[in-house]
């Protein structure tokens, strides 16, 4: 039930919101933050007291009947894995209220509703085990999201709006014919008829049904995460946004289509993900260089940062078809660490646009001694984007490359490349914005204290992920056990030669015992 | 003819007694609201009438009417839909001025007309149906005779239905003197040698699906639809959208299933041919449009292609999904076509996008509204076209139909584009601020509309419980 009320106090929070914030902004603005504390406040009393629960499948669960004729069950469960993805979805929502406070001045009360509704359906995402409800949620969050991009995004915002939607709701579509698919050959096997997700697992498919039915779900997940060839919708969609859009792509909507993959691309479809795994790391190597290339040759601040994030995704998609929990750890470590640095350097070209009125590199520069504050935080975060020791991103992408390099020497090697790239990219941000001579004379303000406090805020986040990712780690590794043993099942079951060298790490491994 | 029959009549010979002493009174005192009352009240007697005829129970009166679940759920549909329809109508003519309480007259004739056809399981009864819908329609679409465009398009209209009537009486004309029957499911029953079929009989049927398919506004039978939805006054579109389509759709539907077309091969491969084609024409017209009533038209081509998915599955499953997506449109519909109505002014229809600019912030409740219809009819969540298009979809999937049911995928992605066209321009600023003001009939149209659109959306098995009880054959 706790759950269900999750979601409630978001759709009702954003009704709230957009009623009583029609004569005074401040309203719908506090109603916002409210509704945020609280659920966040829910899910971090949840995640202590839930401990690990290695025994349990899932730590927290509501299920209801909602339409009973087609067996779509109005369930929500939790384990680890889900609500560490809803401590990272409050908490930067929470965040995007904050930043929002000065920039947003024209209709507040509906841009409220929008990221109240946005981040209801992402915590729908995080939460449905009936595929139905799954896709239900997943198309949830567009609207508003298309709304927020459409109405308070920058020049081409228009342009950015219908391509992200078009983009989006076409992959979902493919993923939602792919669950049909699943439903009824599992109908036919068995006679129940039924999208729940613990039933589905394990549904004898032909292995070419099963690769067909798995291209319709990574159609959805590669082109929300984005991978390589899927990524062109981005780079606009995060330009254009507003900082609070903008902040929550990066950090959260790009994370469903990591979750996605490994909650049910690979669950659901053991043997043909196998088969599938040479090309995931291909697309993930290919997105990881091509994303740095890309966010090298960027003359708009906003724009570069969007292309890091392209690389960045390229960890995670390598790290999901890895098939091993060193990297499966990683990828956890990845949502989390790139949620936060990347969010943050969103953050810092909105507060950096809100004084210029620019995102061109060219017409920066200089800025430290106008704005030192500012630009410490710069350097913070560009050092998390490169993968400075310390910091969440190392860990993340050390644990990634590990865990590849076990799968697969050549793409483990590849990949490293990319984190020379990141810090040529990293190091020109800091360059050309930070560094430098001053082209211009104006007189900026220094970050205020909400300013301050929201980036302190990430600073402290990326740093703690950084020295002590073990609690993160812990309270994820029950998920993949499932992963592992479902695609273990399979293995035993199948009869693939040429399979790809698997290596499983017990918890015996030095590099788990990081500081216990 | 006995009292069972009489009883089951009943709504019809209300919708047909209450034109007669509107006539009758019109004569003798024009007064605008008193008509429009005693209109809402008779469609209001008519929908409560039907309360009182058993249910699962099929009753055949005389050999031309029969009356079902199936019928009586589409009667309720289409008093419902009258309800509102006359309410708009009401608020849309207030504004015109003049004597205005004969179209209330012809409204009703074309509702009994509408109601026959759901009725019907005999070629009389669909002719006579069919014309009494039509040529009421013909007045109506004219109906403004002020407007040059609303007289062209009932010339249109006229010319079309009057080609098409000669098709249908041809039609059926060659079946009978192929088989010497008329009910439809004695067609079939002659039809044991149905594999093996006579070039005149299969004219015959053909010429009979081409009429259909020129009422359902199918491709490639649809060249006409644009023009009279952007002639017509709004009501009158939104009777032509809903209640007439939605009425011919369930005969379509019955004739289809009665004469077992679905185990027709070649039938099957038209009908896919005449699905897919209407989804592609529709959708790609609909991109450019500026006329938003000539967009919805466009738009209506393509969910008419979409719904052609469930008479192909041929299941219990794919009747039910039929009738889940023709209430759910007919809903939908009645909600855009009810904002268009409201905006429009005396002098002309708001029926260009420019006029829906600014919406969003000069009066939030209609753009709200308009969103919403917008967001069902492509489709997306929470709104009942979701519900709608799952249930249809399965109901393909099941029935292996893999190639229908990813052109309605693809096709949703496109007509996606000119949905959000329309959403877009209700959040752009508008250059002149024109607020609307809704009258209270207007208002409770819309937000029970509104509101219809989101509980199927939230909670279809309300409407699926109604539902599951109609079978045909």
């Amino acid at each position: 039930m706790i759950l269900l009320i999750l979601i409630l106090i978001l759709i009702t929070g954003g009704f709230l919101a957009w009623i009583t914030g029609r004569r005074n902004s401040l309203v719908s603005r506090i109603i916002s933050l409210l509704a945020l504390i609280v659920d966040f406040t829910i899910v971090m009393i949840l995640l202590v007291r839930t401990g690990n629960g290695e025994e349990k499948e899932w730590l927290v669960e509501f299920s209801a009947v909602w339409i009973k004729k087609f067996g779509i069950g109005m369930h929500l469960a939790a384990d680890g894995l889900s609500l560490l993805m809803l401590v990272l979805t409050f908490s930067i929502g929470m965040l995007s209220v904050l930043i929002s406070w000065k920039e947003i001045q024209s209709n507040t009360a509906f841009f409220h509703f929008n990221i109240l509704w946005i981040l209801a359906g992402i915590t729908g995402v995080f939460l449905s085990v009936d595929l139905f409800l799954f896709y239900f949620f997943w198309e949830v969050m567009l609207i508003p999201m298309y709304f927020l991009i459409g109405i308070w995004g920058h020049e081409n915002r228009i342009y950015a709006s219908y391509k992200f939607f078009i983009f989006t709701q076409a992959s979902g579509l493919l993923m939602f014919l792919s669950i049909l698919g699943l439903y009824l050959v599992h109908g036919n096997n068995t006679g129940v008829y039924t999208f729940e997700y613990s039933q589905l697992i394990g549904t004898d498919l032909s292995p070419v049904v099963e690769i067909l039915f798995m291209a319709g779900f990574l159609a959805a997940f590669l082109v929300k995460l984005p991978a390589f060839p899927f990524h062109n919708w981005l780079p606009d969609a995060h330009t254009e946004a507003p900082t609070a859009g903008s902040l929550i792509l990066a950090s959260l909507m790009l994370k469903t289509g990591a979750y996605g993959i490994i909650r049910f691309a690979i669950p659901l479809f053991p043997d043909a993900s196998r088969a599938f795994a040479p090309i995931g790391m291909i697309l993930g190597v290919t997105g990881i260089l091509y994303g740095a290339k890309l966010a090298f040759a960027q003359t708009d601040f906003k724009r570069l940062v969007a292309y890091t994030s392209v690389s960045h995704m390229g960890f995670i998609l390598l790290g999901a078809y890895a098939f091993n929990e060193i990297a499966y750890q990683g990828v956890v470590m990845q949502i989390i660490a790139h949620g936060i640095s990347t969010g943050a350097l969103f953050i810092i070209v909105g507060q950096l646009y809100e004084r210029l009125h620019t995102r061109d590199l060219s017409r920066m520069g200089g800025l430290w001694e106008k704005v030192p504050a500012l630009g410490a935080m710069g350097l913070i975060f560009s050092m998390a984007s490169l993968g400075l020791p310390g910091l969440g991103n190392f860990v993340a992408e050390f644990l990634t490359l590990t865990g590849t390099f076990k799968a697969s020497a050549l793409f483990g090697v590849l990949a490293s490349l990319g984190l020379i790239a990141s810090t040529l990219y990293s190091l020109r941000i800091l360059q050309k914005v930070f560094y430098g001579k001053s082209i211009n004379d104006h007189r900026l303000k220094d970050l205020s204290f909400r300013e301050a406090f929201v980036l302190g805020v990430m600073v402290i986040a990326i740093v703690l992920t950084g020295l002590f990712p073990q609690g993160v780690i812990e309270k994820a590794r029950p998920s993949f056990g499932r992963i592992k043993t479902e695609t273990e099942k399979s293995v035993n079951t199948a009869s693939m030669e040429n399979e790809m060298p698997i290596v499983y790490l017990n918890d015996h491994h030095p590099l788990l015992k990081t500081d216990q | 003819m006995n009292t069972q029959d009489l009883l089951c009549l009943t709504p019809l010979i209300i919708i047909a007694i209450a034109p007669i002493i509107i006539m009758v009174t019109v004569t003798l005192k024009r007064n605008l609201k008193a008509v429009y009352i005693f209109s809402l009240l008779a469609f209001l007697m008519a929908f409560i009438s039907l309360f009182l005829i058993p249910r699962n129970h099929s009753q055949n009166i005389g050999r031309l009417l029969i009356l079902d679940n199936y019928a009586l759920l589409f009667l309720g549909i289409i008093y419902c839909s009258s309800i509102l329809v006359t309410i708009l109508s009401y608020d849309y003519l207030k504004k015109m001025g003049g004597e205005k309480e004969e179209y209330f007259i012809i409204l009703f004739v074309a509702v009994l007309g509408s109601s026959v056809l759901v009725m019907s399981e005999h070629f009389i009864s669909f002719f006579l149906g069919l014309e009494t819908l039509s040529i009421s329609l013909y007045v109506l679409i004219a109906y403004l005779k002020f407007r040059d465009e609303s007289i062209e398009a009932g010339v249109k209209f006229l010319v079309v239905a009057s080609v098409t009537t000669a098709f249908l009486l041809l039609g059926m004309g060659l079946v009978y003197a192929e088989t010497g029957k008329m009910n439809f499911h004695e067609i079939v029953v002659h039809g044991s040698k149905f594999r093996e079929l006579s070039p005149l009989f299969l004219t015959g049927f053909g010429l009979i699906l081409a009429a259909i398919g020129f009422k359902m506004a199918l491709v490639p039978f649809h060249m006409w639809t644009p023009d009279i939805y952007q002639g017509a006054p709004v009501p009158v579109t939104t009777f032509i959208a809903t209640i007439s389509k939605g009425a011919v759709m369930a005969l379509g539907l019955r004739l289809f299933t009665d004469i077992e077309g679905f185990d027709n091969q070649t039938l099957v491969q038209v009908v896919t041919a005449v699905s897919i084609l209407s989804m592609f024409t529709g959708n790609f017209l609909a991109l450019r449009q500026n006329n938003t009533k000539r967009l919805l038209a466009y738009s209506s081509i393509a969910h008419l292609g979409y719904l052609l998915i469930p008479f192909l599955a041929g299941t219990k499953n794919g009747i039910e999904a039929a009738v889940f997506y023709i209430a759910a449109y007919m809903i939908t519909s009645l909600c855009a076509f009810g904002v268009i109505s409201v905006m429009s002014g005396s002098d002309r229809d708001s029926d260009s996008i420019q006029d829906l600019e600014g919406l969003f912030w000069t009066n939030p409740f209609m753009a709200i509204v308009f969103t919403l219809s917008l967001l069902s009819l492509a489709g997306l969540p929470l709104t009942a076209g979701f519900m709608s298009k799952f249930f249809l979809v399965l109901s393909g999937v099941g029935s292996g139909l893999w190639i229908l049911a990813f052109s309605l995928v693809v096709n949703s992605v496109i007509s996606l584009y000119y949905y959000l066209r329309m959403v877009k321009s209700m959040f752009t600023p508008a250059e002149t601020a024109n607020p609307v003001k809704i009258s209270p009939e207007a208002g409770f149209v819309l937000t029970a509309t509104a509101l219809g659109i989101l509980i199927i959306g939230i909670l279809p098995s309300l409407l699926t419980m109604i539902i599951s009880g109609v079978s045909l054959r």
